[in-house]
């Protein structure tokens, strides 16, 4: 089976962001940058299918310089190469956009299966998955927390609200968006470290992949939110919160 | 063009809560640009759906009905949307943002040359529209361009459902031409994860425990407060996704929706997807290291700070009051 993880690369869960100047994006110099959650996890299904099946596992993500250090991150974890999508301008183009780069670079590819997360940690628009399963004209399926291969295809379990589930059959080629907790992560081996230095990481500009990237969707402004309720900050040292914090709920709050 | 169409979604036979949410979305937009608002339900047996929502204010409410609709799936919707506006030309279309919404709706923009702004939390004039980003730490107020149709999908609880507004809609019914073979994904029952073994749902208090936790061992701080406070224990999505406690603790869109006279989040950050879980709690504590967490944004009470020290600290003035 050959499959290619689509992963992309956000800013590290606890970094603090900061809006850039023009307001139009945030503040990206000196950012530590980490592997978007939920990808980690499409990684990792990849990672156990080609571990059960044999094959392949691609990844492949689309950004600036920096993203070839996530690629090889992915490449330290098993994957067997990478492919980087080189584009300076993905913060402009909107999720049809980058969909598009996607779509094209797989294409070339013909891969079984196509794995990203369900969604970013940073804009969370979480449609690039569909959108590139409708660019390549296949089927898809998403918040998928677990994948069988099956005779015709692939066996999958979809995570419904309330915590309810659902098993979907679908032919392959087909794109699944992964929901995070279906495993767990590995973590790469000093023996993946030193392995992936060596492993193929190909790299495509934008412009090669001929794509429209006009936007349809334009993010104007960036901006904090507006605070909806008046929250009593406590201050003091954790004793002298804590003991505030009884007073409040007890003869304020009325809940203790 | 054909002004607003809302896409109401059905949940165990009536019409979901989200959807009115999503309706009133769409007046809110009506409001702002003239235009008319229409609905249109989806399914292979649309009566029922239609009776409900024909007493709204809504001026055209559209059946898209096809027998290939009796289960959902993303290629069957899509089709039956594509070919319903593609007639309609709408100027906008509103949904609410849910999981079978996240499925198909993407695609069926990309076939319209569209892109869904997805789990859009207000509406300004222009429109504008706004929606999360950095999970829940910033805002970004987005525009369509170019003309054609504008999709938006609208978080649960963004917009507030009104059950006043009455009309009388004039109901049509849209035949798509959907074949089998245009259906590619077979979908199963619905069936639940794990035997349910803790009903949080009508929980008086609730300890939710975050990533801020850093360990399940240190899970037993959390549960000393939690014994305390006469509280159950519940959790943020990564906690149960690392196995450190078990799935029927999960608190948010894909746990369960509590409403606690007291909930006391310690170490989450209030990624939406926990803070939809807890909208409906009474009084609302925050304890947290990071000043910026969007959990504070719906805390009625904040404490900024280190949870190893705070938590135990706040365990022995708890014990001291009973006193």
């Amino acid at each position: 089976m050959k499959i290619i993880v689509a992963i992309k690369q956000v800013p590290e869960r606890d970094a603090q962001v900061r809006i850039d100047a023009a307001g139009k994006w945030i503040e990206e110099a000196g950012l530590q940058w980490a592997l978007n959650e939920s990808d980690a996890y499409a990684l990792e299904e990849a990672l156990q299918l080609k571990e059960k099946h044999g094959g392949e596992v691609v990844v492949l993500s689309a950004g600036p310089e920096r993203v070839g250090s996530t690629i090889r991150e992915a490449l330290a974890k098993g994957a067997d190469r990478g492919i980087q999508i080189e584009c300076d301008d993905l913060g402009s183009r909107d999720a049809l956009g980058v969909a598009k780069l996607l779509a094209e670079a797989i294409r070339a590819e013909a891969p079984d299966l196509i794995l990203t997360g369900t969604q970013s940690d940073d804009l969370g628009l979480g449609q690039t998955g569909v959108i590139v399963a409708e660019l390549l004209g296949v089927p898809h399926a998403t918040l998928i927390l677990h994948v069988e291969k099956s005779d015709s295809g692939v066996t999958v379990k979809r995570e419904l609200e309330e915590g309810w589930f659902q098993t979907i059959e679908m032919p392959t080629p087909a794109v699944l968006t992964i929901q995070s907790g279906g495993n767990k992560l590995r973590y790469a081996t000093l023996m993946g470290i030193k392995r992936a230095k060596t492993k193929e990481l190909r790299r495509v500009t934008a412009a090669e992949l001929a794509v429209d990237g006009a936007p349809v969707v334009v993010l104007e402004r960036v901006t904090l939110p507006q605070k909806q309720k008046s929250t009593q900050i406590l201050p003091g040292s954790a004793k002298e919160a804590a003991a505030a914090l009884v007073e409040k709920l007890k003869f304020e709050a009325r809940v203790l | 063009m054909s002004g607003i169409w809302v896409v109401l979604e059905e949940r165990e036979g009536r019409i979901s809560r989200m959807s009115w949410e999503a309706l009133a979305a769409g007046r809110m937009l009506g409001a702002m640009t003239g235009l008319t608002v229409n609905a249109a339900v989806v399914g292979a047996e649309t009566a029922a759906l239609a009776a409900e929502a024909a007493g709204k204010a809504i001026a055209k409410l559209a059946r898209v009905e096809h027998p290939l609709l009796a289960a959902y799936t993303p290629d069957g919707f899509s089709l039956a949307l594509q070919q319903f506006f593609e007639g309609e030309k709408p100027d906008y279309v509103v949904f609410p943002h849910s999981y079978q919404v996240r499925d198909y709706a993407p695609a069926l923009a990309a076939r319209l040359g569209r892109v869904l702004i997805s789990d859009v939390t207000a509406i300004a004039e222009g429109p504008v529209f706004t929606r999360q980003l950095m999970m829940g730490r910033l805002n970004g107020a987005y525009r369509p361009t170019g003309g054609g149709t504008c999709l938006v999908s609208v978080q649960a609880g963004a917009f507030r459902a009104d059950e006043a507004q009455v009309g009388a809609a004039e109901i049509a019914v849209f035949t798509p031409a959907i074949g089998a073979a245009q259906i590619r994904t077979k979908p199963g029952e619905r069936f639940r994860g794990s035997a349910q073994t803790v009903d949080l749902g009508s929980a008086q208090r609730i300890v939710g425990v975050g990533r801020g936790i850093k360990d399940a061992g240190n899970l037993p701080l959390a549960q000393a407060l939690a014994t305390a406070l006469e509280a159950e224990l519940g959790a943020s999505r990564p906690i149960c996704d690392n196995g450190w406690l078990p799935m029927d603790r999960q608190i948010g869109s894909s746990g369960q929706t509590v409403a606690p006279k007291l909930y006391l989040a310690v170490g989450i950050s209030g990624a939406i997807q926990h803070l939809v879980g807890i909208k409906g709690s009474q009084c609302i504590v925050a304890i947290n290291k990071d000043a910026d967490a969007p959990i504070f944004e719906a805390a009625d009470y904040g404490i900024v700070g280190d949870l190893f020290e705070v938590i135990p600290a706040l365990t022995e003035a708890v014990k001291a009051a009973k006193q």
